[in-house]
């Protein structure tokens, strides 16, 4: 099968900054929309109280900024002002409302810049536990049951618990589907192209859950059995893109630049939980306990005890990669704090590492290829250092 | 008022003397036993921490005090040897430095090591990076009270009591661990009672600045009035004398219709009543200083000394409810309010203390203030109709601070504000 219509279709998703799909949808369905920014919402809870959740990352290289500069300052980072840019220019008025997960503090006080925007919609800041005890637990569970209520009562429809068992069915066969890729990719780089993977992720921020499940599937069989030429690249791990997104044309330069990337963290809500959510009598609960027991350990998240960057090192071994990229978006604090960190774990894992920043908009990537390039370059002629 | 009449205020003597004696008994914690936290000021649990007999350490206070010793700088650098990025907040690049030069503290004395790290995650995400990287240079344990954000301007039920769990479920029995007592609950409240009393006399110095001319600059002289309470003092009957003293010398200078001292002199002619949002700049605070007190202007107000406590809102902690006091004071901290909360408070400021307007000093490394600020300014201008103005400095990196730059800026500013005023 030629995949090529199918991720056709993904990169006019991508670049439709009118969210013409979502458009379409409400008005098929009558339903409203909800837009979240990155890293993590529970899509379960706003499909289940009938909405559709709409992932908002920024304008990427698309959207020209003119308004949503004179509300930031020249070091904060770019998500923020494109996604002001966005807002300002009509591009979400589809959205019935917005979320903030709690990320950093740009994008904490960006809900507070929306809330004085956009008076008439509704925007939620969703504050998540750092503290994985009882204690986070109970507050967990009742800020999602406040969440739910208030969604509720935007769709006029109550999220009975088959309604949320059924919306987590439905998104655990998403995350599955997505990991069996990750999985192909990881096993067989060459059969499934970095820059289609992305696009195929990207897709499912606008898709309806089921179409993008089905959507994954499609690919998944195809690539099973494409006839891509192998070549002798680096296996990477690419990490800190877990908000700001990096433009395709970044990702394609850095897949062209000698690097098999076989784990990364863009896109990373639909792969923040590990494993299913269980249905249940309490599905609240069981997604409460699922956020609580088991995501993956990203910077916007705290880490408890010893272990900080042995996360990244078991994804670096799991996925038998040879090295790992460091790319944040330029004034990211979760990302640019945690990097130390993460390279101390790799050093003294004996992996080697190489770093850069980048923005959404981010026009001139051939540096980053050459930079990336030369990276694979080094560790095929000396290997990890040890 | 002279400038060497200045150094002999009773209060300005006390805090020195205080602050003398803190790193002196920290240098010494080790020989004596004492065991010692390193914790944030925005949401501080100081009364806890002395109730275990632990001393504390505040590092963001080591980082302001190297950027004016001018030491922060090399210190920065220092970090960014180790592969901290130019990018981030310099208060922890600066304390990494520190740390990797020795841990030298103000006082020209060795800081102990802390024994545990007191993550109050109140109003700053990067307090929680802070502190994972210090956790692994130094090795000690962490205990981490979350804080949720007031997104809405308004504490919730479940927010007050998921902080007040975690102080007695988690908190608590770590600080026992350490310290290696149960807590007295009684002497806590004995603690928190007197905060309650300093607080009181801490907002009667804020609420002076309503006075023409005002007694006190509430920003450059309001950083030193906060020492004592945001840090390793408040609860301690020390803390009490010093803000009775504060509180004396402000009520002599109002009956005497004298201004506030500057390192200049007494600021007599009060030409400019300002409200001031965000932290200064502390690698040139005296040559920044200058140039508002060269133009004869007032802060009458300031949000950065609300940061470890809006209490002239009426918040006093209550010895009565210790948990929940203490839960309410971490949640209701400045950088811990919504963006409209925060308008909303700016624009009080200007209403109450009369001030000609609002100046934004917007830092490079402090997210938690900054994103957001030129939206805030536009709210602001448009509520109070007062001209507002926007400068950009660091806290403690001396890189980014342009003092032609700013005072150009400055300069224009009073201008247009002089030119408002005679044409109104």
């Amino acid at each position: 099968m030629d995949t090529q219509p199918l991720i056709d279709r993904c990169e006019r998703l991508y670049r439709d900054i009118d969210l013409g799909y979502v458009q379409a949808w409400k008005q098929r369905t009558g339903g409203k929309a909800i837009g979240h920014l990155p890293v993590y919402v529970p899509r379960e809870l706003i499909h289940a109280a009938g909405l559709l959740p709409v992932g908002i990352m920024g304008g990427g290289d698309d959207v020209e900024i003119i308004r949503g500069d004179a509300y930031f300052q020249s070091y904060i980072c770019h998500l923020p002002r494109s996604t002001v840019e966005l807002g300002l220019a009509g591009k979400l008025d589809c959205l019935d409302g917005m979320l903030f997960p709690a990320i950093c503090d740009v994008i904490r006080n960006l809900s507070g810049m929306w809330q004085m925007m956009f008076p008439d919609k509704y925007t939620k800041y969703l504050d998540f536990p750092q503290t994985f005890n009882d204690a986070g637990r109970e507050f967990y569970r009742l800020e999602m049951a406040e969440l739910l209520l208030e969604l509720e009562g935007l769709s006029g429809i109550r999220a009975t618990p088959e309604r949320l068992n059924r919306s987590i069915t439905l998104y655990n066969a998403n995350r599955r589907a997505l990991a069996a890729l990750y999985d192909l990719r990881a096993a067989e780089p060459h059969r499934i192209p970095t820059s289609e993977l992305y696009l195929l992720q990207r897709a499912g921020n606008v898709l309806e859950v089921s179409e993008h499940t089905a959507m994954l599937h499609e690919y998944l069989a195809a690539a099973r059995v494409s006839h891509r030429p192998q070549r002798d690249n680096v296996r990477v791990v690419a990490t800190g893109l877990f908000c700001e997104q990096p433009p395709l044309s970044m990702v394609r330069a850095m897949e062209n630049s000698g690097c098999y990337i076989v784990d990364d963290d863009w896109v990373l809500g639909a792969r923040y939980q590990l494993g299913d959510t269980p249905v249940g009598d309490n599905p609240l609960a069981a997604i409460v306990d699922a956020y609580m027991n088991g995501t993956v350990a990203t910077a916007t998240r705290y880490v408890e005890g010893d272990d900080k960057g042995a996360f990244l090192v078991e994804q670096v071994r799991r996925r038998h990669a040879e090295g790992v990229i460091f790319a944040a978006a330029s004034f990211c604090d979760p990302a640019l704090l945690d990097r130390p960190m993460g390279q101390k774990a790799l050093a003294e894992a004996g992996i080697p590492y190489t770093a850069f920043t980048y923005s959404e908009n981010t026009g001139q990537v051939q540096v980053i290829k050459e930079q990336a390039g030369t990276f694979a370059d080094s560790i095929k002629l000396w290997g990890a250092v040890s | 008022m002279s400038s060497a009449e200045v150094l002999k205020e009773e209060s300005m003597v006390l805090q020195k003397k205080m602050l003398g004696e803190h790193f002196d008994t920290l240098s010494k914690s080790r020989e004596n036993g004492r065991k010692v936290v390193y914790t944030f000021v925005p949401g501080n649990l100081n009364e806890l921490i002395l109730a275990f007999d632990l001393l504390p350490v505040h590092p963001e206070v080591n980082a302001l005090q190297s950027g004016m010793r001018k030491l922060s700088g090399d210190y920065i650098q220092e970090a960014e040897k180790h592969g901290h990025s130019e990018d981030v907040c310099t208060y922890v690049k600066c304390d990494i430095g520190m740390l990797k030069k020795g841990n030298i503290g103000p006082t020209g004395e060795k800081l102990p090591p802390p024994d545990l790290l007191l993550l109050s995650y109140t109003g700053c995400f990067t307090f929680m990076k802070w502190f994972e990287l210090l956790k692994q240079e130094y090795g000690c344990p962490v205990v981490m009270l979350q804080v949720p954000y007031q997104a809405d301007g308004r504490i919730t039920a479940s927010q007050r009591a998921f902080v007040a769990r975690q102080l007695r479920d988690v908190v608590v029995p770590a600080l026992e661990q350490v310290s290696g007592k149960k807590l007295d609950e009684d002497r806590l409240r004995e603690l928190l009672a007197s905060s309650a009393r300093a607080e009181d006399d801490l907002v009667h110095v804020w609420e002076s600045a309503k006075h023409k001319p005002s007694p006190i600059d509430a920003y450059f002289g309001g950083v030193y009035y906060i020492g004592p309470i945001f840090t390793a003092f408040r609860g301690l009957p020390v803390c009490e004398q010093y803000y009775r003293s504060l509180r004396s010398e402000v009520d002599y200078r109002i009956a005497h219709g004298m201004g506030p001292t500057t390192p200049e002199g007494e600021l007599r002619q009060q030409k400019y009543r300002i409200v001031i949002e965000g932290p200064p700049n502390w690698t040139s605070f005296r040559e920044f200083w200058k140039i508002f007190s060269d133009e004869g202007v007032v802060m009458v107000a300031s949000t950065y000394t609300k940061v470890g406590g809006l209490y002239e809102q009426g918040f006093r902690h209550d010895p009565d409810h210790p948990f929940e006091t203490l839960a309410e004071y971490c949640l209701g901290c400045y950088t811990n309010r919504s963006l409209p909360t925060r308008v909303d408070i700016l624009a009080k400021y200007v209403e109450e203390y009369e001030a000609d307007g609002v100046l934004f000093n917007s830092i490079k490394s402090c997210n938690s203030f900054s994103a957001g600020q030129l939206m805030m300014l536009r709210e602001l201008e448009k509520r109070t109709g007062k001209a507002g103005a926007f400068i950009e400095s660091d806290l403690v990196d001396p890189r980014y601070f342009n003092a032609a730059n700013i005072k150009n800026r400055l300069e224009s500013y009073f201008q247009m504000l002089e030119a408002k005023r005679q044409a109104a």
